[in-house]
């Protein structure tokens, strides 16, 4: 249900087909026959990465939000090449609504996690792009690379990214973003900004 | 199998050099409990080497032959099913040089090699071979070359402890009535029981017992957690959702904290609720896909359903045994100091496990469930709590302001009552800081009879 104010409030499309196709989206995927190697596609992928990376490093959460569909999910898996997640508590996993409650929770001033907030700036790289059985939709790969300081501190995420992006001709839209922590199965301080 | 006659005598506790009765007061303690690293390395002895530590849980060793390390204070343990069956808790230290011995954090193995010369144990401790044992003049069936044992192994319901005092209590008595809820909160499941899934893993720059005074604190929660109960209030304004209950007046509410000998406690929200089917559900968070399995379930399972979301919902406890295990809603948390500074917090999800198809088949849909009700409050609330703790630990480091209170409570008349050493108190009530630091104090300044064991 979308509410006036645009935000989602119900969630009825993460059932067992979802995870299922989910699951089989996100395996066997990186096959050497399927990339792109178009360069101004390939390009065009690498500059709407770009995009959404200077949202998240600007704090502009709803520039941001507006890149994912309305079935979108965001997912930190905990495991190596994301696994099940009907069988495994991912690290984040959130739907549309919860990816809302998420940048909600941001904004209200009392996330001490985020008190004071994080200043971000990501590097990615190493682009690929393949795609997959139907024509407008392809699986972007890229390293990515953060560098957050904080509180006087300063540290360092890195790991992959695999986004799952429909392409309607003349924007793309995040279906899935997967972000592959190096440090997944590791206990983390503090993993409280979007990745 | 080991005898209590094998065991060496191992560490020597000194006499303490801090002056814990200074420290430790009726209303108050010192920050130095939290900041002094002499203190920390004292711990590691007289309470992760003298009381029950939790090790491990049995699902994640099912099978003989299986493993996963552990840590008791900063001592490396395999925890392992052995080949005849016996769970034991290895020293992950080869007794040649002292290297570990087993890196990865769980698996299957019946020996162990040491990666640096190759010496290999049975995975019952005993050693099974060295290269090139011509070059040795000793006799490598002395039981003094077999690994280091905990001497004392055992489980309470799929818990395994371990302490390494042979003159602790039996692990029964150690635990005793804090064992009531840990049975109700199993015994809600089918088989009563439950089997470990993944976890989602924390750490904070903070000494460990900021997490132990926070596991029953019900004082913080309309404070720390304000931006998670506003996040549950922007769907449900007027209902009832997960922390709401500490809204308006906590202590005036049904819950209560309970305070339990030997350092433990538990904060029952239970009472809140109202006890039928259903109830838990119409409390529980949302969650990606709530809707779709709430709808499906109802059709699928008819009246059944109830029962089958209440599965799926967190029970609203918080189980906290001493000093580093602490199960609430579905999670078994798990508390590893690692200096006096940091410590790991480990949250376990657990699924439900229908042996005998009494669920109708929903069993896999309530522990898909079960995953993403588990993964919001790490997201949302824990990180919150740990950085709180972090800006603890910063605080303290002004050393001339000596003193942390713990006093809530304290004096007020009928407030808190006391039964055979079990004291209950209203829902903020910090009485269980107080009596868990009493037994702190005790074991600060007692020198337990340490010893380890070896395979003969
Ligand atoms: S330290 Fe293990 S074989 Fe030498
Ligand atoms: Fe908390």
């Amino acid at each position: 249900m979308q509410t006036v104010d645009g935000s989602i409030h119900t969630s009825h499309y993460i059932d067992d087909e979802y995870y299922q196709k989910l699951v089989s989206d996100f395996s066997g995927w990186r096959q050497a026959d399927r990339e792109v190697t178009d360069p101004v596609f390939r390009d065009s992928c690498r500059r709407f990465l770009d995009l959404e990376a200077r949202f998240l490093d600007e704090v502009h959460f709803q520039d941001w939000l507006k890149l994912f569909a309305s079935n979108c999910v965001y997912w930190v898996p905990s495991s190596a090449d994301g696994g099940d997640p009907r069988r495994e508590v991912s690290i984040s996993f959130d739907d549309r609504r919860r990816l809302e409650d998420r940048i909600f929770r941001l904004s209200t001033g009392a996330a001490w996690s985020q008190r004071p907030t994080s200043r971000t700036v990501r590097l990615i790289s190493n682009i690929e792009v393949y795609a997959t059985d139907q024509l407008e939709i392809v699986m972007v790969r890229s390293n990515f690379q953060i560098t957050e300081f904080r509180a006087g501190e300063t540290r360092l995420w890195s790991g992959w990214y695999a986004h799952r992006l429909r392409d309607s001709g003349n924007e793309y839209e995040i279906l899935v973003k997967q972000v592959n922590l190096i440090n997944f199965d590791q206990n983390l301080r503090n993993p409280s900004i979007i990745f | 199998m080991t005898k209590p006659e094998d065991t060496l005598p191992a560490v020597e506790a000194a006499d303490p050099i801090f002056d814990y009765e200074m420290m430790i007061q009726e209303d108050k303690v010192h920050q130095r409990l939290y900041t002094e690293p002499g203190i920390f390395k004292e711990e590691l002895t007289r309470i992760f080497g003298a009381v029950w530590v939790y090790l491990a849980h049995e699902s994640q060793v099912p099978e003989k032959d299986n493993f996963v390390t552990s840590r008791m204070g900063l001592r490396p343990l395999i925890i392992v099913r052995d080949s005849q069956g016996d769970i034991r808790a290895l020293y992950n230290r080869c007794t040649h040089r002292g290297s570990t011995i087993c890196r990865e954090s769980l698996g299957s193995a019946k020996s162990f090699q040491c990666p640096y010369h190759g010496w290999s144990y049975f995975n019952s401790g005993k050693l099974s071979g060295v290269p090139w044992p011509e070059g040795y003049a000793c006799d490598f069936s002395d039981a003094k070359y077999n690994l280091a044992q905990v001497p004392r192994v055992a489980s309470f319901r799929g818990f395994i402890f371990g302490t390494l005092n042979l003159d602790a209590p039996s692990l029964e008595d150690y635990l005793g009535p804090v064992r009531e809820p840990i049975n109700d909160w199993l015994d809600r499941h089918p088989g009563g029981k439950v089997k470990f899934s993944s976890a989602n893993r924390l750490k904070f720059m903070g000494n460990w017992k900021l997490a132990y005074d926070n596991s029953a604190d019900g004082y913080h929660v309309l404070f720390s957690h304000r931006s998670l109960l506003a996040m549950e209030n922007r769907h449900h304004e007027d209902e009832q959702k997960g922390m709401s209950f500490y809204k308006g007046s906590p202590d005036g509410a049904p819950m209560y904290v309970k305070y339990y000998p030997n350092g433990h406690h538990f904060k029952d929200k239970r009472p809140n609720i109202e006890n039928r089917p259903g109830a838990l559900w119409e409390i529980e968070g949302i969650f990606p896909g709530m809707e779709h399995y709430e709808a499906l379930f109802r059709e699928r399972y008819g009246v059944k359903a109830d029962r089958a979301l209440d599965l799926a919902s967190s029970e609203p406890v918080n189980i906290n045994v001493f000093p580093n295990l602490h199960i609430l809603g579905n999670h078994v948390q798990v508390t590893q100091p690692v200096s006096y500074n940091e410590t790991d917090t480990t949250w376990y999800g657990t699924v439900v496990v229908d042996d005998d198809g009494e669920l109708s088949g929903a069993v896999d849909d309530i522990n898909t469930i079960r995953m993403r009700t588990q993964e919001a409050f790490p997201n949302f609330g824990e990180v919150d709590d740990l950085a709180n703790f972090e800006q603890i630990q910063a605080g303290l480091a002004a050393e001339e302001d000596e003193w942390v209170y713990m006093h809530r409570g304290l004096g007020i008349k009928d407030r808190i009552t006391e039964e055979d050493g079990v004291f209950t108190a209203p829902a903020t009530d910090e009485v269980f800081m107080r009596e868990y630091m009493k037994v702190y104090k005790l074991l600060m300044t007692s020198t337990p009879n340490i010893a380890i064991t070896r395979e003969v």
